[in-house]
């Protein structure tokens, strides 16, 4: 793999995430709104939300992987870095691939980093917040590349926020169940178990994904 | 379109009479089930429709990849045109379930059955699909993001499945009847196994119908392009 273009393509979504103000605060502000909203709607006895904490967290970022995923390649698509991008020799699930890391730098990565702070306000148990913000890290980077590969199917559908959501949403089925899972047997022997599942479901995501957010790119620059 | 037309009411006869000759044993002739007595009767609709359900999904995959690899035309066509009854099966079974499971497991929808969650998971694959290729403005992206989406989603199926079979089993205390332990007695299996021949001889007999209209649709569209071009 040749480093420039993939960095180039890192560079220049971090550089799009940065100067278009609202692309790293909006999904943070959003995974904090609808956590916020939780004790509202179940009660907030400590016990109940104890019990719903880790889950609810989950969901929260489910959701939030939506808020930025309309706009991935549809910027690429408008300005016609999507047709040289499929022009060059560099192989496009390389691209894509750089897409969809510099997104989860951008939007993945800081909400796992202050989740913690969401599993505190939500009761979570102090033991479990760090494995909990390692699981919300890796989990985001598998719900990313299936983001990533919704958004490309999508991008030249105007307004295909909703569509995004409601293609992408039976495929996080697999991540997020076995991140609950982790979770939910934090201390256990199963927790190890949960944990490496976690973990094969988030890589297969990224060895797939690029791939087919490939193919789609091509149908969408068509 | 020669071999499809006449081919068209003759699948649709002999599947129809298949699901009466069901429907009419399941109804009147079987005996109540041991202990889920006149509920189990559900069973002649709801089996069928989580097999079709599947069943569609794998064609409408295998149509896609068909489609993806040689282009042809009818393969796209076939896709499209399972996606709803696929769906529509989906819905039917979901449905026929949560009826079914009021009596016997006391709920509309439990989710420790892995069975049920899963096909809830693939009702939104369908939904999904579909609204994908409603999205898009011409036939060839339609025919190209559904193939590209329902290639991934058939290779996802699996993992779904056990993933939720796995989360399901952490609660696997309630105790849920299920009909799949004993080896069924011939007087269901077969009125059982006839529906499920003759609810898939009406999917097939529906699909052809679908696929004669979208290409009836197609011509008229060329035809009206046709004569906006010469004005």
């Amino acid at each position: 793999m040749k480093p420039a273009p993939f960095k180039s393509a890192v560079r220049q979504a971090l550089n799009e995430a940065w100067s278009k103000g609202g692309g790293l605060v909006l999904p943070l502000a959003f995974f904090f709104g609808v956590g916020m909203l939780v004790p509202f709607g179940v009660g907030m006895g400590s016990e109940v939300l104890t019990q719903v904490s880790s889950g609810v967290v989950w969901i929260a970022l489910v959701v939030s992987s939506f808020v930025t995923l309309e706009r991935l390649y549809q910027a690429d698509l408008d300005d016609g870095v999507l047709d040289l991008r499929i022009q060059e020799a560099q192989p496009l699930a390389e691209y894509a691939l750089a897409k969809t890391l510099a997104h989860w730098l951008v939007s993945g990565l800081p909400i796992a980093l202050v989740s913690p702070l969401l599993g505190i306000m939500l009761q979570m148990p102090e033991e479990i917040l760090p494995l909990a913000s390692l699981c919300y890290g890796l989990g985001s980077l598998g719900f990313f590349s299936w983001g990533g590969f919704g958004a490309a199917l999508s991008a030249s559908v105007r307004r295909g926020g909703l569509l995004i959501a409601l293609i992408i949403l039976p495929l996080y089925v697999p991540t997020l169940l076995f991140g609950v899972l982790t979770l939910a047997t934090f201390g256990t022997d199963q927790m190890i178990v949960n944990f490496t599942f976690l973990l094969a479901t988030t890589i297969f995501a990224l060895a797939i994904c690029p791939f087919a957010t490939s193919f789609a790119l091509r149908m969408t620059a068509d | 379109m020669t071999v499809s037309k006449p081919l068209i009411p003759v699948v649709g006869i002999i599947g129809l009479v298949c699901v009466l000759f069901s429907t009419w044993q399941g109804l009147f002739v079987v005996r109540p089930e041991m202990y889920q007595g006149d509920a189990a009767r559900i069973m002649f609709v709801h089996v069928p429709m989580a097999w079709l359900a599947m069943a569609a999904y794998a064609l409408m995959a295998l149509a896609s990849f068909i489609w993806f690899i040689w282009r042809h035309e009818v393969a796209d066509l076939a896709a499209k045109s399972i996606a709803p009854l696929g769906a529509l099966s989906t819905g039917l079974c979901l449905a026929t379930g949560s009826i079914w499971g009021k009596p016997t497991w006391g709920t509309w929808f439990q989710w420790d059955d892995p069975r049920l969650v899963s096909v809830l998971v693939m009702f939104f694959l369908y939904l999904g699909y579909m609204a994908l290729r409603n999205a898009m403005d011409t036939h060839q992206r339609a025919a190209r993001a559904g193939a590209i989406l329902a290639m991934v989603g058939v290779i996802n199926v699996p993992i779904i499945k056990f993933s939720v079979d796995i989360w399901s089993s952490l609660h696997q205390d309630a105790s849920v009847l299920r009909l799949d332990g004993p080896a069924m007695p011939a007087e269901y299996l077969v009125p059982l196994l006839i529906g499920a021949l003759g609810y898939t001889l009406v999917f097939g007999c529906l699909t052809l119908m679908l696929m004669r209209t979208e290409i009836y649709a197609r011509r008229t569209e060329a035809i009206i392009l046709q004569r906006l071009d010469l004005r």
